[in-house]
């Protein structure tokens, strides 16, 4: 190891950018409160030669959305031999794609809402009204449409109403090529924030989401003032074991490492569904996993510090 | 590097009792700051930045024509002869050598007025930040084009302003349409404070007023009573090098004329003015102080030494040349790649080209998968307050190189037909909120760092 250097890592290509810059900002603050030397990095074709001319002990991916998210930059990273922070790219790929997050998380015995993936060319072909109407009867209304891939809501629309179908899919369309449709599930909004900073992986409190408008989208996430936190979510003990139960279970079963964040609803008879994960969760002023770092009592310099440790672990083995 | 994971001494359980909006000031904020609101269509400009994308969005000057070793040697010459006035508090209202130049400049649009009318401002943006100040309380209608300036309408939505648009057509703005929206506030019993108007080179739609339409509409608000707001940042960037009169060259009661020399000269340093009515002025420079004590010392020096020193209109003229080679690039790249249905106006002068897409689709919807093809542009809801501009795009020529340009409008005419054939397949391109929302006009469109 020639540096004792971090490179945060963030920005990138994707529609996420803005956030991901922002993230990216406040991880590194948080990093060097730890008095930790850091370097903050965009995503584009300085960056190999840079790291592979002078390469840091860890990088820290805070890259939100495609390459950031999909596995790609901690392929790359493998491939230059230098730890980062967090999963490894299989687990990344797989966690991305929500569908196949959705199925291996099924697969292990967690209730995820009922839904269809459907690419734009399944509409082209079949004619769009036909398979509208069987996705109707099928799921009913109200469902959720979003794109398989991305974050923050983009692209994402609740459907009430069969005349509102046609328009949430040109939105997701305008986002990806392949739509996720699920069925909208009533409940509580918890999102349930997982990290193993020395001890294994543990949930840290769950944050409960209370938007002003009633859907979490882009205004309500990152607009300071139109969502409300609970934290930790204003639920039973029961309902806290059950969510943090949930959130360790998909961090398992879907071989996730250093840091995770499910997102859940639970509905109100205790079950908890599971939305999707995410493998670079948003760090902003008004992002969710530091909202329970705080209400965890912990700091969050300490905190990326100590994922920064455990990433330059030798005995923990990516996937 | 073991780290210990200390508490932070303020663990939020008691949270739980009352949820956290994450903004201890919520309940402070004054009711016009109710539409500064995080966009995901303002989030996706962030990717505009990279290199990977053309972005046809900003509308940031082409300074890269202007040669900063005779602007260091300015800067150099300023603060050896009037570094202590540069580096000093200045007048409110501006230093008189410079606004006496001020007066030389827009002389060549035929304003003639006393160096005294003259009230320098931190870019044009200030003085029409002050103009709507003193003229306009929440809860007043003005009048301005359809489309018209995103941070012009910033500024009347900050002030809670009404903005009562007024159609334009390929002459500028349409004096019957003018004629009705007066009968109709009328009808309302209400009054305009003001037209606001880009008679040349319009920013966002391109076009410019000829002179008979000109004398039209200030004859029109003459009858009226109305002030007219005349903006003019590009009245020297004329392609065929002819400067048209402004409004303000004939009537100078009854317009308040604001000028910049962001695009002659550079953005960067933040000097504009306006020349109003000497009544008109006097507020303006109270306002002015009010707000920022004087303009920059500093800035105003610069552009003065350099408007004594240096061959400034030959530096407009090369400014000119670059920004017509771009103009043609983007119009004969629009004529080769754009699908049938699609229209554009064709400026000939200014930085931007207004484009009508095809019947059924939402330029904001497919923001998006522009940026996925890695081109961006301004969705021309940017430029209205009422929502409308879902079919119009607003391209900027003045950045990017030519084969950048052409490159940008080639992605573009790929995101129209993607776009047409979802379309096809939907029937629909209006969607949700989120893309499809109008939001807020300053929302919708790039900040000012954007290329």
């Amino acid at each position: 190891m020639s540096s004792q250097r971090i490179v945060v890592l963030a920005g990138g290509l994707s529609h996420e950018r803005d956030v991901s810059v922002r993230s990216g900002r406040r991880v590194a603050e948080a990093l060097r409160t730890q008095g930790l030397e850091v370097e903050e990095r965009d995503m584009d074709a300085a960056l190999l030669p840079a790291l592979e001319a002078d390469p840091p002990a860890c990088v820290f991916p805070v890259l939100h959305g495609a390459a950031g998210e999909d596995g790609a930059i901690r392929d790359v990273l493998d491939m230059v031999g230098i730890p980062y922070v967090g999963s490894g790219p299989t687990p990344c790929r797989v966690s991305y794609d929500k569908p196949v997050a959705k199925a291996i998380i099924d697969a292990g015995g967690i209730a995820t809402p009922e839904g269809v993936v459907l690419p734009h060319a399944s509409f082209r072909e079949l004619g769009a009204a036909a398979v509208l109407a069987a996705v109707e009867n099928s799921l009913g209304l109200p469902v959720i449409v979003k794109p398989t891939k991305g974050g923050s809501s983009l692209g994402a629309t609740i459907v009430r109403t069969s005349a509102e179908l046609p328009g949430a899919m040109v939105t997701c369309f305008s986002y990806g090529d392949t739509a996720l449709i699920e069925r909208y599930i009533e409940g509580i909004e918890v999102a349930v924030s997982v990290i193993d900073i020395g001890e294994g992986p543990f949930a840290l409190p769950a944050v409960e989401i209370v938007p002003d408008g009633g859907f979490y989208d882009y205004t309500a996430r990152y607009t300071a003032g139109m969502t409300e936190f609970f934290t930790p979510a204003r639920l039973t003990a029961e309902a806290s074991a059950a969510v943090a139960g949930v959130a360790l279970r998909a961090h398992d079963v879907l071989g996730l490492r250093g840091i995770s964040r499910s997102d859940l609803i639970v509905e109100e008879d205790g079950t908890v569904q599971f939305l999707e994960v995410n493998v670079s969760p948003g760090m902003t002023e008004t992002s969710l996993l530091p909202q329970s770092v705080a209400a965890a009592g912990l700091d969050l310099g300490a905190v990326c510090a100590a994922l920064v440790d455990v990433a330059l672990d030798p005995e923990v083995d990516v996937i | 590097m073991s780290t210990p994971i200390p508490a932070s001494g303020d663990p939020s359980g008691s949270m739980a009792a009352h949820g956290s909006r994450l903004d201890p000031h919520l309940a402070r904020y004054a009711a016009r700051t109710h539409g500064m609101t995080a966009s995901e269509i303002r989030a996706l400009f962030s990717v505009a930045s990279r290199p990977e994308v053309v972005s046809l969005a900003g509308g940031m000057p082409n300074i890269a024509a202007l040669p900063m070793d005779v602007v260091a040697a300015t800067v150099a010459e300023m603060l050896s002869k009037r570094g202590h006035v540069a580096l000093q508090y200045g007048s409110g209202q501006g230093d008189p050598i410079l606004r006496e130049q001020i007066c030389e400049i827009v002389g060549l649009q035929g304003v003639h007025p006393h160096p005294d009318d003259v009230v320098v401002t931190v870019g044009s943006q200030m003085a029409l930040d002050l103009v709507t100040r003193i003229f306009c309380d929440p809860g007043d209608v003005i009048l301005a084009e359809a489309p018209s300036y995103v941070g012009a309408l910033g500024v009347f939505r900050a002030y809670q302003v009404d903005v009562e648009h007024v159609a334009m057509d390929e002459h500028g703005l349409m004096p019957e349409a003018l004629r009705e929206a007066l009968a109709m506030l009328a009808k309302q019993g209400r009054a305009p404070k003001f037209l606001y108007t880009i008679p040349s080179f319009h920013n966002p739609a391109g076009v410019s007023q000829p002179a008979e339409r000109r004398a039209e509409i200030l004859q029109i608000c003459q009858n009226a009573g109305v002030l007219v707001i005349e903006d003019d940042p590009y009245g020297l960037l004329g392609f065929d090098g002819q400067i048209p009169q402004a409004m303000r060259a004939q009537d100078a009661d009854g317009v308040i004329y604001l000028g910049s020399f962001s695009k002659t000269f550079a953005a960067g340093i933040r000097v504009g003015w306006a020349v109003a009515p000497h009544g008109v002025r006097e507020k303006l420079t109270l306002a002015a102080e009010a707000a920022v004590l004087c303009p920059p010392a500093y800035s105003q020096l610069t552009i003065s030494t350099y408007l004594s020193t240096q061959p400034w209109m030959d530096q407009v003229k090369a400014f000119r040349e670059v920004y017509r080679e771009r103009r043609d690039a983007t119009l004969e790249s629009l004529e080769q790649h754009m699908p049938e249905g699609t229209s554009w106006t064709k400026p000939d002068g200014g930085f931007y080209v207004w484009l009508t897409l095809p019947p059924g689709m939402d330029a904001t919807a497919m923001l998006p998968r522009a940026i996925t093809a890695r081109v961006a542009y301004v969705p021309g809801t940017a430029f209205y307050m009422n929502g409308e501009g879902r079919r119009s795009i607003r391209l900027s020529y003045c950045f990017p190189e030519p084969d950048r340009i052409r490159e940008g409008v080639r992605r573009l005419a790929g995101v129209l037909e993607e776009e047409l054939e979802l379309i096809a397949t939907f029937g629909t391109a209006i969607g949700a909120p989120g893309t499809h929302g109008a939001g807020a006009p300053e929302t919708t469109a790039p900040g000012p760092e954007v290329m």
